[in-house]
């Protein structure tokens, strides 16, 4: 067991995964001898050899269609795109290929794949380091989408999604990467993918939230509680294939909820959420579902960043809304 | 070595045949026995007998849009039979005659293009990865499969291909240039076949080869006679040799012409000159090959005959078991998303089905 932020939970997972399947290799750009700039993968290469731990040239396409292919052949590749906002070369891969090798070859071949990527706000980064573009995936059929909000799911994820038959895009809130520690186990421990987990159970008000919106969430959950609104607290931490089920059964119990989403609103997850909860528990409402999310803007760079991110007040004020509604 | 004597910065292209099926180089001719020249002429014959019947069915409504091979069978058949049969291939969409050397059954050809995803669930053992329509999106992943294969010392290659209109795709560039810093075990043939739909190859580069691209990425390319099974035979002969060594990549530039239309939805009477068509035409490379097999007497016009009877019979025999197959279900549609169907997905599902079983109003 360790104290450990983040970063260090994910290390150890592909540590651990390097170590227990030889099939496992990981690439990137700087995954080698930096470590990644984050240092995810600090001290990899030293243990685990360049062919294994391999440092790429900067070409995020075939960072990917490298992953598939490997994958396609036997390998368990973890591939790193350093930001979210690179990523978006990898979209005629993943749509073209990753997603949907299993379906068009009946099976024959398949891709086990994780692509892992820092994303979103709240870091005051540099212009394209910001974004929170999880939709786009979240939309791809044959794609898993993951995000966890604390080192141990960030672990017990990442080692559920390595030894998955399927391609899991891993995402990793920049903003929790050392915000807090955990006591974690140094042997590998699996999180189920596809299940979301319910962090505090409450009576009045359901709050759901994923990533970076966590602490967010649990700040105002705690707010609203002193003031006697018995808050619901659901981590969603995969994103596809999307776990409504506990938060429909939530959601009837409570007849109240507030989505607290980074991205901008229009086509968020949240709005696929509001769906959902709409199909299966209208008659359990006692209000409309409240989203708190970005506006439809550009993310500001840092100066004028407070105008995009959303903060515990704003979700507290959702909450009070829904529950007095 | 070939590709220092056709440095592909000299524009000098590789020949072994030329169009009456002579000899042009006799120390360059492969030492092939005559089962296997037979076979490679056979199926050249398949494949411009399937070719020809696919576009047949399209006009008929009983296969879908199409991309005709016709003119391109020796640039794909040439470098399939120059690798092992446990070789990978990663094709385009343009490769039939390559398809059926390697093991693809014509039933899985014939499906595909029919519309059913049955079509490119190829045999275990048949190291083909399914065609890919978004052009140079397949090399990144020829190059992680080549990656692969080194990384357990299997001592595999793999022959991808690609158009030259794929050339000018980021995709096409990153792909061989991770493979150059990589030394993958790769072999990239690009059809240049003169034309990406309507756009001709001298608007995809200002460059006078496609083959001395590989300069820049750091590995060998060379300039071949598309049209010539034997040329193309040799130039990747070499190129696995050289993958297999360790000594890595080979870019190989088939320079040859599309008889056809780009698809079956193409009209190319509309941007190229009728005259650059006809003067092609004479540089068929099925002709060129049966010259040379009747020169060396493994061919005869009753013999040829046979053979082309032989490549309908089968062709006939492959639709009709195409026609018979069973369509995709609905399960089916759903049951390949992932490895276990989600619960939301299968809800998706069993909605969709009483949807449908509602019938029409």
């Amino acid at each position: 067991m360790a104290l450990i932020n983040m970063v260090s939970a994910l290390n150890s997972a592909l540590a651990n995964m390097l170590e227990e399947d030889p099939s496992v290799v990981v690439l990137g750009e700087d995954v080698g001898k930096d470590g990644g700039v984050f240092r995810v993968t600090d001290g990899l290469f030293n243990r685990f050899g360049a062919e294994r731990v391999i440092d790429t040239p900067l070409a995020e396409a075939a960072i990917a269609g490298m992953a598939i292919g490997m994958a396609m052949n036997g390998l368990r590749p973890v591939a790193e795109i350093q930001f979210m906002g690179f990523s978006y070369l990898t979209l005629n891969q993943l749509i073209s290929h990753a997603s949907r090798m299993r379906n068009r070859s009946r099976g024959r071949f398949t891709v086990p794949m994780v692509m892992r990527m820092p994303y979103g706000a709240g870091v005051k980064a540099l212009e394209h380091h910001s974004e929170s573009t999880e939709s786009l995936y979240v939309q791809i059929p044959g794609l898993k989408v993951v995000v966890p909000s604390t080192p141990r799911d960030a672990k017990g994820l990442l080692i559920s999604a390595i030894r998955d038959p399927d391609p899991v895009v891993f995402l990793e809130p920049t903003r929790s990467y050392r915000l807090m520690k955990e006591e974690i186990e140094d042997t590998p421990f699996t999180v189920p993918i596809g299940e979301a987990k319910t962090l505090r159970s409450g009576t009045d008000v359901t709050i759901v939230g994923w990533g970076a919106m966590m602490p967010l969430v649990v700040k105002a959950a705690e707010a609203a509680s002193a003031e006697g609104i018995s808050c619901e607290v659901i981590d969603l931490r995969t994103l596809s294939p999307m776990d409504s089920e506990t938060v429909v059964s939530s959601v009837k119990r409570t007849g109240r909820c507030v989505i607290s989403q980074e991205a901008p609103r229009t086509c968020g997850v949240a709005a696929e959420l509001i769906a959902r909860i709409n199909e299966e528990a209208l008659l359990s409402l006692e209000a409309p579902v409240e989203r708190v999310t970005a506006p439809d803007i550009i993310v500001p760079l840092p100066k004028g960043e407070q105008y995009y991110y959303l903060n515990a007040n704003r979700l507290y004020r959702a909450v009070k809304k829904v529950a007095e509604f | 070595m070939l590709t220092d004597e056709y440095d592909p910065h000299g524009g000098r292209m590789l020949q072994v045949l030329d169009q009456s099926g002579q000899v042009v180089r006799p120390e360059l001719e492969p030492k092939l026995d005559n089962a296997k020249l037979q076979r490679a002429y056979r199926t050249m014959v398949l494949s411009r007998v399937v070719d020809e019947k696919a576009i047949i069915m399209q006009r008929q409504g009983r296969l879908g849009a199409y991309p005709p091979n016709r003119g391109q069978e020796a640039a794909s058949l040439g470098p399939a039979m120059a690798t092992e049969t446990d070789d990978w291939m990663v094709w385009a969409f343009r490769e039939l005659a390559g398809l059926l050397w390697k093991g693809v059954p014509m039933l899985n050809y014939l499906l595909y293009w029919m519309g059913n995803e049955e079509g490119s669930r190829y045999p275990e053992g048949v190291n083909v990865t399914p065609a890919a329509i978004p052009v140079a999106s397949q090399l990144p992943i020829a190059v992680g499969i080549a990656y692969a294969s080194a990384l357990r010392r299997e001592g595999k290659v793999v022959l991808s291909f690609c158009g030259d209109g794929a050339t000018s795709e980021g995709e096409f560039h990153e792909a061989l240039n991770n493979a150059g810093v990589f030394r993958t075990p790769n072999i990239f043939v690009i059809q240049n076949n003169q034309w990406a739909i309507s756009v001709p190859r001298s608007r995809q580069t200002a460059a006078p080869t496609l083959a001395q691209k590989a300069c820049a990425y750091g590995f060998k390319g060379i300039l071949v006679d598309g049209n010539d099974l034997l040329a193309m035979y040799i130039a990747t002969q070499e190129a696995a040799e050289r993958a297999r060594k360790g000594e890595g990549p080979t870019l190989i530039e088939a320079y040859t012409y599309r008889l056809g239309n780009h698809t079956t939805s193409d009209d190319a009477r509309k941007y190229r000159e009728e005259q650059e068509l006809r003067e092609w035409e004479l540089r068929d490379p099925l002709v060129r090959m049966k010259a040379y097999m009747v020169a060396k007497g493994l061919l005869d016009e009753s013999g040829d005959e046979a053979i082309w009877n032989e490549a309908r019979a089968a062709t006939e025999k492959g639709v009709e078991e195409a026609e018979g197959f069973p369509a995709p279900t609905l399960e089916d549609a759903f049951k390949f998303t992932y490895a276990e169907m989600p619960p939301s997905l299968r809800t998706e599902m069993e909605r969709l089905r009483d949807d449908l079983k509602e019938g029409e109003r």
